[in-house]
């Protein structure tokens, strides 16, 4: 009974945010504290979930859980698979977006209609591209999660973001294209669009379908690289994260999150065992294109005015160094590197909730947003939304928050952003372990950790920098007025850091046993196409 | 038959994605279409082309799937077809909200000096 109970909560973490997202469309826009309050119900819900499933991937591993929707058999209808890596992955997306919508309840949510409808079909389609066992419906889940994030990055309007939404929108157009011609090639190839089936089929076919289906794994290989913002396909990153909303920036850090999900998953899945050559370029590629990436975010950071510049920018940074870690190729620093994305997600997304409170006294930032409460005529009913008491000594613990991001950010001891770079190191050095000998890591490592290295230098640089500058301003003009529901959020993403800084060791024993099993297609292959294992009966 | 349909996919992405590079927000919007009709019957070719045959299955004899083209990439490309749509249609709005606020049609937002 609990086992089926356990086997069927594995599509809430879609079925709940669609519906919740649908439910909310038919409330008026003015009972913002219902719109809210079932939002997060609904969110919390979604993070509980994700949390059992979190245990439940670990009790069936090397298995996979397999759901068939709709009850038909693995390859001819969509099946959404749950293993570990997508279990991490879901509960690292869920609770930012608990987070940002904590803190939207501050006041952003006044700024434009409909939010929690919108972030709750970004939710869905998020999670739903971390479940699926389909490329079709992948891409299904994609365009969910890209159609509201659209409409979010233009929450509270503006030229700015109106600009850079034009922009996003083109770019991932045609990055659509891309997946669709990826995903034709690839059926016309092999017949199947089922991932597991795939990759058991791409062994058996004959030397030309492959090419065909190699050139339709080019197409979606460039589809992603643009989501996660490779360089040269990053240009689009700094404009539209600079350009959104506090709480549509936190959401977004997760988006190329997605990226990196389904590299990581279709690359081990399809090219693991491959002998064309293909997993060899691509780990060139993403090594290679990574690393410039990197280059590109730190001299962005140093060259950043702002704060939402410099945010934007280690986005990138942080893109380049997961990116260059794929391209290594090693499934020791492929555990490290999803534990580093843990760590920068939640760190990023402190961030970019604290720039704003941090920057609201400046003119800047206060202009444009008195400008779009103005275009959206919320004066009149300011008066009853100042609940919230305001916290004396805001600026001390915007302040405290601000070195913590930093700190992280940098990768400073003795948080999870040091401890992720640290193992990254010694795993390039002792890729056995720290009893055995060490070896010299090749070219390809040294250039790794160099950049690594100086990529956190020069992100000490600028947060200094700017940390001086806003913080250690003479007070009279430095005052800032912070809600208490917009502090709770970055302290909470700020406390996952250091949760996972003083659970190191058990996170990382959960995902070094991820990485093993990832590395292992047999294990996801066996587990969607092997008949009736979990199906919880 | 494979030459007309190559052809014709061919020429809609070229000039799908000239448009696309230029300047003016009209003319990328036409270019997105034109890339995504380009993708659509691409997806649509991935079923095999029939020529001179009865697109409805013949209920009095047995059914042999070899006589008839893969039903699948035509479900995927109505998928495509309703996504690309609606996704359209909202960059059409976000064009008309840029043109709007700017005053100007260029994709940058303002003319170039």
């Amino acid at each position: 009974m609990i086992a089926v109970f356990l086997h069927h909560i594995m599509v809430l973490p879609v079925i709940l945010p669609l519906i919740t997202g649908a439910l909310l469309l038919f409330i008026r826009e003015h009972s913002r504290r219902l719109k809210s309050a079932l939002a997060l119900v609904s969110t919390g819900f979604v993070v509980l979930i994700a949390a059992i499933l979190i245990y439940r991937a670990q009790e069936l591993a090397p298995q996979a859980d397999v759901y068939n929707l709709g009850n038909w058999a693995a390859p001819f209808a969509i099946v959404f698979v749950l293993d570990r890596l997508s279990a991490v992955f879901l509960l690292m997306s869920v609770l930012t977006a608990f987070c940002a919508l904590i803190y939207v309840t501050a006041h952003w949510d006044r700024l434009g209609a409909h939010f929690y409808s919108l972030s709750q079909f970004f939710l869905a389609g998020i999670n739903g591209v971390f479940l699926t066992g389909d490329i079709f419906n992948l891409f299904v889940f994609f365009e969910v999660m890209l159609a509201a994030s659209y409409a979010l990055l233009m929450h509270g309007s503006g030229l700015a973001r109106v600009r850079a939404g034009a922009h996003y929108v083109t770019v991932n157009l045609v990055a659509s294209s891309c997946f669709l011609l990826g995903a034709a090639c690839i059926y016309g190839g092999s017949g199947t669009l089922n991932m597991a089936d795939l990759a058991s089929r791409l062994a058996l076919l004959p030397e030309d379908t492959v090419l065909i289906c190699q050139i339709g794994m080019g197409f979606l290989g460039i589809a992603f690289l643009i989501k996660v913002g490779m360089w040269p396909l990053c240009f689009w990153v700094p404009a539209t994260y600079s350009a959104a909303a506090a709480p549509v920036g936190a959401l977004f850090s997760i988006t190329g999150k997605v990226g990196f999900y389904v590299i990581l998953r279709l690359s081990l899945l399809l090219l693991e065992n491959d002998t064309t050559g293909l997993h060899a370029a691509l780990c060139q590629i993403l090594f290679y294109g990574g690393l410039i990436t990197l280059i590109v975010g730190f001299t962005g950071v140093l060259a950043s005015q702002n704060l939402s510049r410099l945010s934007a920018n280690s986005v990138l940074a942080s893109t380049g160094i997961v990116l260059a870690a794929m391209g290594l190729d090693h499934p020791a620093l492929t555990a490290i590197t999803v534990y580093y994305i843990l760590s920068s997600t939640f760190a990023l997304a402190a961030f970019f909730l604290l720039i704003e409170p941090v920057e609201r006294n400046q003119d800047i930032a206060a202009n444009v947003l008195a400008v779009t409460m103005e275009v959206y005529g919320e004066d009149e009913e300011e008066e009853e939304d100042e609940i919230g008491f305001y916290i004396p000594a805001t600026a001390a613990i915007l302040g405290a928050c601000f070195t913590l991001c930093a700190i992280l950010l940098i990768g400073m001891p003795p948080l999870s952003g040091f401890i992720a770079k640290f193992m990254m190191i010694t795993g390039l050095f002792w890729p056995q372990g720290p009893a055995r000998a060490y070896i010299l890591p090749d070219i390809q490592s040294w250039l790794f950790i160099i950049f690594l290295v100086l990529a956190g230098f020069a992100q000490l640089i600028a947060m200094t920098r700017s940390g001086i500058r806003l913080f250690w301003a003479s007070l009279d003009t430095y005052m800032p007025k912070v809600q208490i529901s917009e502090i709770i959020p970055i302290a909470v993403l700020l406390t996952f850091c250091f949760t996972i800084s003083l659970a190191a060791e058990p996170v990382m024993r959960y995902l070094d046993s991820m990485a093993a099993e990832i590395y292992v297609p047999a294990n996801y292959i066996h587990s969607v196409l092997g008949g009736a294992i979990n199906k919880g009966e | 038959m494979e030459i007309v349909l190559s052809s014709g996919i061919g020429i809609f992405a070229a000039s799908g994605l000239w448009l696309i590079l230029r300047p003016r927000t009209f003319q990328v919007i036409m270019g997105l279409s034109l890339l995504s009709y380009a993708v659509n019957l691409f997806i649509f070719a991935t079923g095999r082309l029939k020529l001179d045959a009865a697109p409805i299955l013949d209920t009095g004899k047995a059914i042999d799937p070899a006589a008839y083209t893969d039903p699948v990439p035509q479900s995927l490309v109505l998928t495509a077809i309703v996504i690309g749509f609606a996704t359209t249609a909202l960059f059409l709005v976000i064009l008309l909200a840029l043109r709007g606020l700017s005053g100007s049609d260029h994709v940058n937002g303002r003319e170039p000096y």
